[in-house]
């Protein structure tokens, strides 16, 4: 088992977390819509596995480089 | 003195305010808890506060915008471009509040708002348009795929209530497409409010023209010549130029023409764009939306042109007399290039960024060199609102004279603290197809290697 953090790419808002916790997820599934800058910028998940824990909630501001979730592959 | 409220900021915002000083107006700004630092706040004779960073909380606020206007005994309002520009329902409560619009009437916002309705309005007008769908459920799957069959492929799929180059996909095939269609339509329902969606026919080797029509609410109308807007990442222009390099004489007076009559049919009000794509394997042009206010680009044409497009604005808004302007023999001179400086990576698909502006450094302006910019050193660039900083524009006798100069100026531009497009653009200038003029609206797609390789 392997934790796979992912980050945020931008600075911005936590449009919409499209995931919950606990959830199977393949490589390439969607987790969160970021908004910044009138762009939604979706995050997808690096590997398949299960969402451990998610760090932000939904709508909260959020910084480039932010942990948003934590993946176990 | 008669009072002017800019409902906008940033760079438009600026650039309203100081064709209103010059012409005698005062000014009035809004402004977001984000912005109260901001230069079109400075630049105004008063401000008032809207309320917090979010535009749906401020910006997009209809009611306390026009409360503001009543407050501060304002006249007239301008929307600029974006945000409320081409909202019905603000244009129709500015009117009922008794203030002057800055803009056409509700109807033609409305209607011209909707993609659909516009297609209409332009194949009665006899401007030709692309073969395309009538608005479908995204859901029906076996209707996608008969009008897909019936247009071709590769196609477009649009939202009937999209603009700004949102709420648009290519789809090369059909087994893409209810996918695509899908996608398109939840973006749509959540920016837009409107998740009904259509098919157009792509043409992958095509450019982007558009024509500045001014109408005076009859059917009279003027124009003043075209734009080039190809070059476009994510459906969006970074750079564009008047003229169009390389258009063929005939083609062009066409398109001018056919601009002209769709703005007459509408008895249009103002200055507006009539956007065509050009085929460059046929010539052929079709339409593809008419935008109802003043565009981002329309310094080029100002600057060939030696017109302020907002003081005409002002003018009809405050029903001058503007018939001698109708056979006006405009006199176009030289050419005019802009680019837009924006906040972004384009190492990494062009994703926002955000931050403080810790050094900004623009070149000073002068006959040929325009900056139109709502920022300042020191400023933050906030997540709120669209990317760009500013716009360079510049003009020469020719283009290769206007390139050159474009690249001298880009050169001195020094921006710290955030990543830009500056290399970029750069890239773009230093391209040789771009400087042969040899341009289609995939010019990014297709030299985005090239382009993104330079040292950072």
């Amino acid at each position: 088992m392997a934790e796979i953090k992912v980050h945020s790419d931008v600075t911005g808002t936590a449009w919409k977390i499209v995931v919950s916790e606990g959830q199977t997820v393949e490589e390439g599934d969607e987790l969160i819509i970021a908004e910044a800058m009138k762009m939604e910028i979706p995050h997808v998940a690096p590997e398949s596995g299960i969402v451990k824990k998610i760090c932000i909630e939904e709508g909260a501001s959020i910084s480039e480089d932010d942990l948003l979730f934590i993946i176990e592959t | 003195m008669k009072k002017v409220l800019i409902a906008n900021r940033g760079e438009i915002a600026c650039r309203i305010i100081r064709t209103c000083k010059a012409l005698g107006y005062s000014t009035v700004a809004v402004y977001s808890e984000a912005d109260k630092s901001a230069l079109h706040v400075k630049m105004a004779d008063e401000s008032h506060l809207i309320g917090p960073p979010p535009v749906n909380q401020s910006y997009l606020n209809s009611d306390i915008i026009i409360e503001k206007a009543i407050l501060s005994g304002a006249s007239l309002i301008h929307p600029g471009y974006g945000l409320l520009s081409e909202n019905a329902l603000f244009a129709q409560k500015v009117e009922a509040a008794g203030l002057l619009w800055v803009g056409p009437s509700s109807a033609t916002i409305e209607l011209m708002a909707d993609k659909g309705k516009a297609r209409s309005v332009a194949i009665e007008a006899g401007v030709p348009v692309l073969p395309g769908s009538l608005p479908i459920d995204p859901n029906n799957t076996p209707l996608l795929l008969e009008s897909a069959t019936n247009i071709g492929l590769p196609l477009l799929v649009k939202a009937t209530g999209g603009g700004g180059g949102i709420g648009m996909q290519v789809a090369e095939s059909l087994e893409d497409l209810p996918k695509i269609a899908k996608s398109v339509s939840s973006l749509a329902e959540r920016t837009f409010g409107n998740n009904k969606i259509f098919l157009e026919r792509y043409i992958a080797n095509a450019r982007h023209i558009e024509v500045q029509v001014f109408g005076l609410g009859n059917a009279s109308v003027f124009h003043l010549l075209h734009r080039e807007c190809s070059i476009q990442r994510r459906f969006q222009k970074i750079i564009e130029e008047a003229p169009a390099p390389n258009l063929p004489k005939g083609t062009e007076r066409m398109m001018v023409q056919a601009a002209c009559e769709l703005a007459k049919s509408q008895h249009y009000a103002g200055a507006g764009t009539v956007e065509f794509v050009l085929d460059r394997n046929t010539n052929e042009f079709f339409f593809l939306e008419m935008n109802t206010r003043i565009q981002v680009e329309h310094p080029v044409t100002e600057m060939i042109s030696n017109q302020d497009i907002v003081a005409l604005q002002l003018s009809l808004s405050e029903k001058q007399d503007m018939n001698h302007l109708i056979d006006h023999d405009f006199e176009y001179n030289g050419h005019s290039l802009e680019c837009r400086l924006y906040a972004e990576k384009p190492k990494r698909r062009f994703l926002p960024s955000p931050g403080p502006l810790t050094r900004f450094r623009l070149p000073v302006p002068t006959q040929n060199i325009r900056i139109d910019t709502g920022f300042k050193e020191g400023d933050i660039i906030t997540p709120f609102y669209d990317p760009m900083i500013a716009k360079l524009v510049v003009a020469a006798a020719n283009r290769d004279e206007a390139v050159k100069l474009m690249r001298t100026t880009l050169d001195q531009v020094e921006v710290e603290g955030i990543t830009t497009n500056l290399e970029f653009l750069i890239e773009i200038l230093d391209n040789a197809d771009f400087l042969s003029g040899n341009i289609n609206t995939r010019f990014i797609d297709t030299n985005i290697e090239r382009l993104t390789s330079y040292q950072t």
